[in-house]
């Protein structure tokens, strides 16, 4: 039976990742110099899956390496090698190495063995000991016993009257051992008890056994393997005319266990009842289902909800009509109609919440990777850190969640490369001599906030005011809040740091964070104190295939804005526009200038007015800035089901997909960030048209 | 063709043995730990179990104990799935009352002559 066992990767992988994550925390959690099995039992259990899967499907290095690991768990789980921080780090270090072994074999490219190399041997120095050697010395010598050939064999095979207990049935292991050559059986029922006292389930018959044959004993007694504890067995080399003399009778075997191995499996027993930890606990309730199909059943979900809000519009066109035509006979059938749809509103609403929450993981799956990456900073910074973390089971989408990892581990490592003083300064500043950094997560309103706060030294203001006008960020006539002061930090290839770290890369990346968050649908701010810390801010929707969203009319159109991206919206005051460079407008907002964008304009749409005074503006954040998107009517709030335009259309610049109303319409959603670049682009193209196609031809040549 | 059940905490590893046990005609129910497996095997009758020894919750070694307890399960094939070719680890198992074992890592073809020997 040929299998491709290539399809039982995807799975392998996922809990080979989760696997390494559950080493990683627990071998955090671990105290140097304590036995605590319990957190070794998981350690080793995880290390022992991925041995096991990893030799199953092919990983050959990374089966050996887990075993190198496993060893030295192994000893430490029994008490015969000391919890040390050498071996605590080495174990460590080596969940890295099997991750990058494990990424490079899920991405089919080459891994580079060197460093795995350099970290087993620190493994297997840490494991250079008797204990090793003797061990492999016994299975050699026992190998050798076992490996003489002779022209067949005398097998004496008496069953315990309990074997079947045990699910060994004798018949079965006669016919294994036909296998291997030709067999004379003879019968003996000595111990055959009176009818009146046979027990049925138990065996009273032995067998006497000539096997011949070129098969080796340890073939023999592989046969019995099961049963070794369950019989008594001997086996002895058929003496031979012409060689009798030279063959040496071996010792029959008897393969009786010994008892020490009974206590020791009554011991796991007891201690595999007492209850596991709360994690354990999760983990037994819980099926694995593919991804695909739970976005299956939510997309669906999305569609009954577009057809439930359908039905609604209806029931409410039909109560009006009816209201206006005055008395109806119809009445009680539009009573029982309304509330008919209003529990189907309620169903509904809460179907799709309870699917949504399929999708939803806490956010300890992220938190989680970060004790060791403070671990392993703060010894590189020569720091010292506590890490605090709450709000760990606050849940969000799976997918939102693997994308926050990334701009979550650089925010921790900016708090702590750029936030957290070294302890002389900290010291000097009369602050505790340990900095804190506090990672905090909890739901408010439909949207997931992630905080991580320091106690550092805060953003500098006068050292990024002076960056961002030499940056040409902002100019110097600007009025800036401290607020906005702080946020400059997002500002693309902005950074203040004095010495580029390896820690914190190059600087680039505050405004990387801040793209990989809008591109979530997301928001992240800072708010700083100088000398007293930062609180950096991520606002994430739960979910997305949901969204709170703004309708708005253009034209004869109803487009929804994405209610995280709407800072406000008001009326224009013509005193407040003004024109600047020919053709950009520009509003006064309070103390700043704002562009203003047409949305007639970006669409293309006929009769825009030419006096804006009273039009309604939608101002909304992007980027590092705000922009007025001006619309023709506001109309109300509403949650809508996103459907993707890439997947049922293609790609349009500026919006972000679609979705469905009551009415049967279909609504496009906007991407604030998208139309703005558009409007510039506009702009730009319509003040150097010239300079523009003059650019284009020159491509076509290069 | 028989019924088996596949009790293993690694998913990878009951997809490989299920699928394989189903591909060689048998009907195949999986748990992830020993609690789940000894669940199962006490809603419906199995004639077969096979089971990972390292688990959450109930270990393939507690499982087999307490399936021999069962009324049912007293003469069932109780196959463990082990990386440890150690006689400590086989030893448990028989001690529990397995029937034998199967030593990981191991191929399709390997699992299919072992349970095709208990099924005899």
């Amino acid at each position: 039976m040929t299998i491709d066992m290539s399809q039982f990767h995807g799975a392998f992988f996922e809990e080979s990742f989760e696997g390494l994550q559950i080493m990683e925390t627990e071998l955090l959690a671990l105290d140097v110099g304590e036995v605590d099995s319990e957190i070794i039992n998981t350690i080793f259990r995880a290390a022992h899956s991925i041995k096991g899967g990893a030799g199953t499907f092919g990983f050959m290095n990374v089966s050996e390496y887990t075993h190198v690991m496993e060893t030295l768990l192994d000893e430490m789980r029994d008490g015969s090698r000391p919890v040390t921080q050498e071996a605590v780090n080495a174990l460590l270090s080596s969940t890295d190495v099997l991750k990058g072994m494990l990424e490079a074999a899920r991405d089919e490219v080459d891994f580079d063995e060197e460093g795995a190399v350099k970290q087993r041997a620190i493994l297997e120095t840490i494991l250079l000991g008797e204990n090793a050697v003797s061990e492999q010395q016994t299975a050699e010598s026992k190998e050798q016993t076992t490996d003489e050939v002779g022209a067949g064999w005398l097998i004496q095979f008496t069953p315990f009257t309990d074997m079947m207990l045990t699910g060994n049935d004798p018949v079965r292991l006669l016919r294994a051992l036909d296998e291997l050559g030709e067999m004379d059986v003879k019968i003996d029922l000595s111990a055959l008890p009176p009818f009146s006292e046979i027990i049925p389930e138990e065996l009273y018959v032995s067998w006497g056994i000539t096997l011949q044959g070129g098969m080796t004993k340890a073939e023999v007694l592989d046969v019995f393997d099961w049963v070794d504890d369950a019989c008594e067995l001997h086996v002895e080399p058929l003496p031979q005319h012409d060689k009798s003399d030279s063959v040496t009778p071996s010792e029959p075997v008897n393969v009786k266990l010994a008892s020490p191995g009974k206590t020791k499996s009554a011991k796991a027993a007891e201690k595999s009842k007492t209850p596991v930890k709360k994690s354990a606990s999760s983990e037994a309730t819980s099926i694995r289902v593919g991804i695909d199909k739970v976005d299956e059943i939510i997309n669906l979900v999305g569609e009954l909800v577009i057809t439930q809000s359908m039905l609604d519009q209806a029931g409410e066109d039909l109560e009006e009509q009816a209201e206006a035509q005055g008395k109806n006979k119809n009445t009680k059938i539009l009573l029982r109609l309304r509330d008919g749809l209003a529990q189907l509103e309620r169903n509904t609403r809460e179907l799709q919440e309870g699917v949504m929450r399929i999708r939803m993981l806490p956010i300890s799956f992220v938190f989680s990777r970060m004790p060791g990456l403070v671990h392993d900073l703060s010894g590189q910074l020569n720091k010292k850190i506590t890490l605090v973390v709450t709000g760990e089971e606050t849940e969000l989408d799976k997918t939102v969640m693997e994308n926050i990892g990334d701009p979550m581990v650089h925010l921790v490592r900016n708090a702590l490369d750029h936030g957290i003083e070294t302890p002389d300064i900290r010291t000097a500043a009369g602050k505790p001599e340990t900095g804190t950094i506090t990672l905090n997560a909890f739901h408010q309103g439909g949207n997931i906030i992630i905080q991580i706060t320091d106690d550092g030294a805060g953003i500098n203001k006068e050292r990024v005011l002076a960056k961002a006008i030499e940056k040409g960020v902002i100019s110097e006539s600007d009025n800036l809040s401290d607020s906005d002061i702080n946020n400059l930090i997002f500002a693309p290839g902005f950074s203040t740091a004095e010495v580029v770290s390896d820690v914190s890369g190059r600087g680039v990346g505050m405004d990387v964070v801040r793209t990989s968050i809008h591109k979530l649908g997301g928001r992240v701010e800072v708010s700083s104190e100088e000398g007293k810390g930062s609180v950096f801010t991520i606002r994430l929707p739960l979910t997305l295939a949901i969204l709170d969203g703004q309708l708005v009319t253009v034209g004869k159109e109803s487009y929804v804005i994405p209610l995280i991206s709407i800072v406000e919206s008001i009326q224009i005051d013509r005193a407040n526009i003004n024109v600047v460079a020919g053709k950009a407008e520009v509003y006064k907002l309070r103390n700043h200038y704002i562009p203003v964008i047409r949305s007639r304009q970006v669409f293309g749409l006929p009769g825009d007015k030419k006096d804006l005074h009273g039009a309604l503006m939608v101002v909304v954040e992007v980027g590092n800035g705000h922009a007025g998107i001006i619309v023709d009517d506001l109309q109300g709030q509403q949650q809508v089901v996103i459907k993707s335009l890439e997947t049922n259309y293609r790609k349009v610049e500026t919006m972000s997909g679609a979705t469905i109303l009551g009415n049967g319409t279909v609504a496009l959603i906007w991407d604030v960030a998208g139309m703005v670049n558009y409007h510039q682009k506009k702009l730009k193209q319509g003040t150097s048209t010239i300079k523009l196609s003059a650019d284009d031809a020159d491509n076509e040549v290069a | 063709m028989a019924h088996i059940l596949v009790v293993d905490d690694s998913a990878s590893m009951r997809q490989m043995v299920g699928f394989t046990l189903k591909g060689d005609g048998h009907q195949v129910v999986e748990a992830a730990d020993g609690a789940l497996g000894l669940q199962c095997a006490k809603a419906e009758a199995f004639d077969a179990v096979i089971t990972d020894v390292n688990m959450p919750n109930m270990d393939g070694i507690e499982l087999t104990r307490q399936l021999r307890g069962l009324p049912n399960y007293r003469f069932t094939p109780i196959l463990t799935l082990t990386t440890e070719s150690s006689a400590e680890k086989k030893a448990a198992g028989k001690a529990a009352g397995a029937t034998g074992w199967l030593v990981k890592p191991f191929n399709p073809d390997q699992l299919l002559a072992t349970v095709k020997k208990v099924l005899g």
